[in-house]
């Protein structure tokens, strides 16, 4: 233990990590608590209201997979990250796992040491210009200033599209989204870019809305999803299906409202009853109590109740379900089978 | 004749090392750099060993891969298909810049400040104290933060200078632009006769004031951004595109630069020659239109031959082009560090003006000085050398403050090379490292060069 503490006065925070790596799913038993980073602020994914309390799409995971674990969906400690800081808290132990709109990268993957333990979000980068600019396609934006965050994969790609279009401009690099969006609407940037969840986020918190549009253009794929550290496979595991329970129970109709009595006794669907724990021994395999699956769902609900509560098409962000409905519906949720 | 006898040569016992006053100290010296050593030792074969765990060996070949962003403030010629490497050179020479601007503007304002803090009017010495208490007690990072706060939310966006009867119009006669993505100003350029109004070759130069252009250092036949440069006819002909070469010398500016060097020394042996006549003589020969005129006329005539204008911004697209850019990030950085260690730097004058005997100003006084020659003549000079080591430690402090650059985007060496390089390859430990390096360099230099320049001015005692 004292080794740890010396290099991580030595080192930069992130390097101490190797001792800490193993056994997260122990450690996280043993604090009693979930250590989860999420974003600074981003209405509908994660931001915390009036009370302190965090709420939104990312968020819901953080405490599905507590509630999963500890059995209390409360028990999280949210640890707000910015594009660049997040992966430091992540590699070096200063959070279990990430629910930060992430894009699954495979550098991020294989060269930065993370494993993603799945996609919560389909989504791709866009442009979002204020109307009076008259712009109609981002291949227009030629010598425009563009609002960036830094350390995303959003630069990358920008600078890719505007390579390809043999077009330029003039990046603004910022910290934090609200850093953005406050350049944004003071009119220092014409244009700004991120993943189009996060402009309908964005765009919803504006006073006046709808005097901004997002180009049609979408520059990228960005899967986004909640990732590990990368070989600590027991707690990859456990996130990973608690997010699959999560997108199962939509398809398989297990809502927050049914849970607990679809939990009292084994149904006529032998996979709902794996899932929920009344047959089988799925929750002692991944070394947590046979009711994880039911704690999970009873946090926020399936994936469906979430996505409609927080980001869904009701809610000021208004995002339609998309590339993001089940399998069932011509979307790309797809879980694995619970067996 | 005094005979010295020797004393009897002692043998040299093992239990002298401990119980001997004149080794014990050096014994104990190395026996604390071993352990000190061991102790370092340990702690890097530790890091390695938890970053071999991890899978994360160290290692500085992503310096070599291509960086993938792009950066918008450079000084040198870059695009985002460039090594993390020239990435990270990009990064040093914006700290460099910020540091040279806000040191030069915080010296000038500090020691004008420390002056006027000492006047005798009642009005300018309380301003002067507010100044100095306002800035130097709020943290730096808050200034840079309002600075930029206030330049993007009061100025007008690049848009508001369009239209019939725009809310916002250009300063000092249409040559100047403030919007809130920065100032845009002239931007000096040689080579009128080769460009047309908007700074690209013509097919055909229209004269012979075409300029020297730029030399690539390091251009290479192969590289497609030198064909320009190699070839013979055609518009810009001779003149290396922008990514040609590692780097880029502007031989009319090194011409310029010549001229004016020479120039000055010119003046220079006018006036010894003046003081020289006046030793002899007692009367001193009229030269300040000798001394101004081999300084301004070959100057001008330089400038003039090389083709000299001024590129105005103007509206074009989103923004305003040509001209000068100074981002925000920019002004922001360099005002605040200006402002703030000029507080410091304030003070470091006035300690070294009262720390002059006041005998020094009566006795210059009788001597029939006058104040303002008595300050200039007598009193700075004197008080530069208890101004100048603490003077080093406030520009090796703004120049590391510099590094909070971050807050407002400022490109320099911890937004490249430590932050976004960081942050694309997962290199902490190298990044951090090689960063850490650098600013330790330059510091270094700094303070190599000032204490070489405190030396010079040292009173030389018996
Ligand atoms: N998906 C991209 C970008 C993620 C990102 O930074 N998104 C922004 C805007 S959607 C965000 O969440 N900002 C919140 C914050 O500033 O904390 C990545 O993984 O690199």
């Amino acid at each position: 233990m004292k080794k740890t503490v010396f290099l991580g006065a030595l080192t930069v925070a992130g390097l101490a990590a190797g001792a800490a790596a193993a056994g997260t799913l122990d450690d996280v038993k043993a604090r009693g608590k979930l250590n989860c980073g999420v974003t600074t602020g981003l209405v509908g994914f994660a931001a915390p209201d009036a009370n302190g309390e965090w709420h939104g799409f990312d968020v819901a995971v953080c405490r599905a997979v507590a509630a999963a674990v500890l059995g209390d969906p409360t028990a999280v400690e949210f640890v707000p990250t910015t594009g660049k800081t997040r992966f430091t808290a992540l590699g070096s132990g200063e959070v279990d796992m990430l629910a930060r709109n992430t894009t699954w990268t495979l550098s991020r993957d294989v060269d930065l040491k993370f494993t993603f333990v799945g996609i919560n979000y389909y989504d791709g980068q866009g442009f979002m210009v204020p109307k009076a600019l008259g712009v109609s396609s981002a291949k227009e934006l030629n010598g425009a200033t563009v609002c960036i965050q830094t350390g995303t994969t959003t630069e990358l790609n920008l600078a890719d599209f505007f390579r390809k279009n043999n077009i330029s401009y003039e990046p603004v690099p910022i910290e934090t989204n609200a850093e953005g969006q406050q350049q944004y609407l003071a009119g220092a940037c014409d244009t700004y870019t991120t993943d189009i969840s996060g402009l309908a986020a964005t765009r919803a918190t504006f006073e006046n809305p709808a005097d901004h549009v997002v180009l049609p253009e979408v520059v990228s794929k960005e899967p986004l999803g909640p990732l590990v550290r990368h070989g600590d496979d027991e707690w990859a595991d456990v996130t990973r299906w608690t997010l699959n329970a999560l997108i199962a129970a939509e398809e398989m109709g297990i809502t927050s409202a049914n849970v607990k009595e679809m939990a009292s006794a084994p149904g006529s669907n032998p996979e709902i009853n794996r899932i929920l724990g009344t047959e089988g021994n799925l929750g002692e395999m991944l070394g947590l109590s046979a009711d994880w699956a039911v704690n999970a769902i009873s946090a926020g609900g399936n994936y469906g109740e979430i996505f409609a509560r927080n980001i869904g098409e009701n809610t000021p962000i208004g995002l339609a379900r998309g590339l993001n409905a089940q399998w069932t519906d011509g979307g790309l949720l797809y879980s694995p089978p619970f067996r | 004749m005094a005979t010295v006898s020797e004393p009897p040569k002692e043998a040299f016992r093992l239990s002298q090392l401990i119980y001997d006053t004149r080794y014990r100290s050096m014994t104990i010296q190395i026996v604390a750099l071993v352990a000190f050593l061991i102790l370092i030792g340990w702690l890097i074969s530790n890091t390695a060993q938890n970053l071999a765990d991890l899978g994360k060996e160290p290692s500085f070949r992503f310096l070599g891969e291509s960086a993938g962003y792009d950066i918008n403030q450079r000084l040198i010629d870059y695009n985002n298909q460039d090594s993390h490497m020239r990435a990270a050179v990009v990064g040093i020479l914006n700290t460099l810049l910020v540091a040279i601007l806000g040191c030069a503007t915080a010296t000038i304002l500090g020691v004008i400040i420390g002056v006027a803090r000492l006047s005798k009017n009642w009005l300018v010495g309380r301003l002067m104290t507010i100044y100095v208490e306002i800035f130097r007690n709020v943290p730096v990072l808050l200034w840079i933060v309002f600075i930029m706060a206030i330049l993007i939310e009061t100025l007008p966006p690049p848009n508001a200078f369009r239209g019939d009867d725009p809310d916002a119009t250009m300063k000092l006669f249409d040559t100047v632009a403030i919007t809130n993505r920065g100032v845009y100003i002239p931007d000096p350029v040689f080579g009128a006769d080769a460009k047309d109004e908007k700074g690209e070759f013509l097919e055909e130069p229209v004269g012979w004031r075409v300029g020297l252009g730029d030399f690539p250092i390091g251009a290479s036949r192969d590289n497609p951004a030198c064909e320009s440069y190699y070839a013979t006819e055609g518009p810009g002909a001779g003149e290396p595109a922008a990514s040609c070469g590692t780097f880029q010398v502007s031989l009319d500016l090194l011409l310029v630069l010549a001229v004016l060097v020479s120039g000055f020394y010119a003046s220079h042996r006018i006036k010894r020659r003046a003081d020289r006549i006046q030793e002899a003589t007692g009367l001193r020969p009229v030269t300040w239109y000798l001394r101004l005129g081999v300084v301004v006329l070959p100057f001008a005539i330089t400038l003039w031959a090389l083709g000299f204008y001024f590129a105005y911004p103007e509206l074009r697209g989103f923004n305003f082009q040509g001209g000068t850019h100074m981002r925000n990030s920019l002004i922001a950085l360099w005002l605040a560090l200006s402002l703030y260690t000029a507080a410091f730097i304030a003070e470091i004058v006035r300690a070294g003006i009262l720390a002059i005997s006041h005998g020094q100003t009566e006795a210059a006084a009788a001597l029939g000085l006058r104040p303002k020659r008595i300050m200039n003549l007598v009193i700075l000079p004197q008080a530069l050398r208890v101004i100048i080591p603490p003077l080093i430690s406030m520009w090796l402090n703004l120049t590391k403050n510099s590094s909070l650059a971050i807050a407002v985007g400022y490109m320099d060496i911890t937004g490249t090379l430590m932050g976004i390089t960081l942050n694309q390859t997962g290199r902490e430990l190298e990044t951090v490292l090689l960063g850490m390096l650098i600013y330790l360099t330059i510091s270094l230099i700094i303070s190599a060069v000032m204490n070489w320049y405190n030396r010079s001015v040292k009173l030389v005692e018996r």
